[in-house]
């Protein structure tokens, strides 16, 4: 075995994975990762289960240090700068750090959170079937809360597999899609429309329990207490003061304010990963289509290794570049400095 | 055949989950059609639905839309939930000891002075009631119960408090309440129970369901300290009376 350890982190980095389900009747909260399509293609790089335990990390940097062997990593997620010993890592590729070789991570650019998997995923005692951290009730392992400087993982020793880089479709940009419901009866059109209408932005106190939106005030049509019941991740609840809160993953089981809408399942990840201050908008889609981009969603994160090649061949199809889509994965490949690291052995 | 009951509302709570309403209030007969249908979904599942969680008034179904989409889950749910209700079984009955007053319930002369009487009287009136789980929400094993006497409902506090302790005994409105883990609250405190209903090592792990009667009595703080040390140590202190 080897050991990953934690030479320093950032708040808001926390051990999460697929969520714990099965027990939000008893007000158990889900957890889990904020952005599980990030999880799912860091977990598939080192050839992990999709929604194995991984690391989540915060916006700010992070340093980890390989010891008594070498450990297998990739991450997805916010892209970041990365290096080990001065050398680039990329984001999206799997990479072997040597034992006693020092991981440096930078602030996220763009986007909250990025997802750091080991090759054999992180070992600990599941609760509900899941490692994921709800610092509130005390749950996670191995540790049950957000992670410190000292932390460290007994991992599997890398196998040596030959490393990977894994070709995410072009990120979806455009509005945070939703859908109407469950309480969108308690708003009038007219503040139906200002929530639909209207610029957002992520107020900087928003947390995996919520994200507090910033933008004009939404007003009931009854008052904003209405009889608790049940939340879902990406439920869009009003209260008394009219700003709303998109409920993440941290969220409580049961809510007493009216929810006008509900985030998509393909689009919560995005609005995970919207960074602090960022203007955007929400946009109502019908039901079959929400369904329909949820099963487009499960499809992609079970195809995922189908979109695993071989790290050191970069193939410069000139067809694909020539479609603006894949060129523009490209350039942005290149602005987060990996060019150097996709062609390294 | 009894008569088929009025049908719930299906309201969409995202692609991924469904909560079917019975009642915009809180109202026993709603939380009963709630339970009969958890019931009826756990002992006749239908494919593709992964969780249920009931509520006061309405049961969310969470399903995946890769299994069974919105309009034939709701249709099977609408079905479901606008049979007669089968016959009541035996709920099962906890009594729960309860520390009133003094640093376990910091409220409680507060309470009485708003409603002009004394604390033993809130202490008789609140352990007096006889109490329906009608839900388990917000944190691990918070039970909020319906049945609380008409005299106690009073409005929540202005401002919330962001820390009150594991095991507080509370009213709020006209709900009364369980709690098990410290968390904020803007309920007024009247004591403090030893029982934990959410407990990780334990077997059960959750000692409550909805559905289930409660009833609460008073004991003074050293029995409170000597209960409180069972518990911790995995003794399950609430007194069961129903068998």
């Amino acid at each position: 075995m080897s050991r990953l350890i934690v030479a320093s982190i950032g708040p808001a980095s926390s051990v999460q994975d697929g969520g714990r389900f099965g027990a939000q009747r008893y007000g158990l909260t889900v957890s889990g990762a904020m952005d599980r399509l990030a999880l799912a293609a860091a977990n598939t790089l080192v050839g992990n289960a999709p929604f194995a335990a991984a690391v989540e990390i915060g916006p700010f940097g992070a340093t980890l240090t390989a010891r008594d062997g070498a450990v297998r990593i990739a991450m997805s997620g916010a892209p970041r700068n990365a290096d080990i010993a001065g050398k680039p890592v990329a984001m999206d590729t799997s990479v072997t750090l040597r034992d006693g070789e020092t991981l440096t991570l930078g602030f996220a650019r763009g986007g909250a959170f990025t997802y750091l998997a080991i090759e054999g995923a992180i070992k600990g005692e599941e609760v509900f079937g899941s490692l994921a951290v709800n610092a509130r009730a005390g749950l996670g392992s191995p540790y049950p809360r957000p992670l410190q400087a000292g932390d460290e993982f007994t991992v599997d020793a890398a196998s040596g597999a030959p490393e990977l880089r894994i070709e995410l479709p072009k990120p979806v940009s455009g509005p945070i899609r939703v859908v109407l419901g469950p309480q969108d009866d308690e708003f009038d059109d007219a503040n139906k429309a200002l929530f639909l209408d209207s610029e957002w932005k992520i107020s900087a106190t928003s947390d995996r329990m919520g994200y507090r939106l910033e933008g004009p005030a939404i007003k009931h049509l009854h008052g904003h207490n209405i009889v608790s019941d049940g939340t879902v991740n990406g439920s869009i609840q009003v209260p008394g003061n009219g700003a709303p809160i998109a409920l993440m993953m941290d969220r409580g089981t049961s809510g007493g304010y009216p929810k006008i809408a509900t985030v998509i399942t393909a689009d919560v990840g995005r609005l995970a990963q919207t960074s602090a201050g960022t203007a955007f908008r929400f946009k109502a889609v019908s039901m079959a289509e929400a369904q329909d981009e949820a099963r487009k969603f499960q499809q992609l994160i079970r195809t995922l290794p189908d979109r695993l090649r071989s790290s050191d061949t970069v193939e410069l199809n000139i067809e694909a570049l020539s479609d603006a889509n894949v060129a523009g994965y490209a350039v942005s490949a290149m602005d987060a400095g990996t060019w150097q690291v996709v062609a390294e052995p | 055949m009894a008569a088929t009951l009025p049908p719930p509302r299906l309201l969409p709570s995202g692609d991924s989950a469904v909560t079917v309403e019975f009642s915009r209030t809180i109202d026993d007969a709603a939380n009963e059609r709630v339970l009969a249908l958890d019931k009826a979904l756990a002992a006749h599942p239908i494919e593709g639905i992964s969780e249920t969680i009931p509520t006061y008034r309405s049961l969310l179904v969470h399903y995946d839309p890769g299994k069974i989409g919105f309009d034939a889950l709701g249709e099977k749910l609408l079905a479901i939930a606008s049979r007669p209700l089968p016959p009541t079984t035996k709920a099962r009955r906890w009594r729960i000891p309860v520390a009133y007053g003094g640093e376990h319930g910091i409220d409680l002369e507060d309470v009485a002075k708003a409603l002009n009487t004394t604390p033993d009287d809130i202490v008789a009136r609140h352990a007096g009631g006889d109490y329906r789980v009608a839900m388990i929400g917000f944190t691990p094993g918070w039970s909020y119960l319906s049945g609380l006497d008409k005299s106690l409902h009073m409005s929540r506090r202005e401002s919330p408090r962001l820390f009150t302790p594991a095991g507080t005994i509370s009213i709020g409105g006209i709900q009364a309440g369980i709690q098990c883990l410290a968390a904020p609250s803007g309920w007024h405190l009247l004591g403090r129970t030893p029982v934990r209903t959410y407990q990780l090592h334990r077997n059960p792990t959750f000692l409550t369901e909805p559905g289930d009667r409660v009833t609460f009595f008073a004991i003074d703080h050293k029995t409170f300290e000597e209960l409180d040390r069972a518990a911790e140590a995995g003794e399950i202190i609430a007194e069961r009376v129903d068998a």
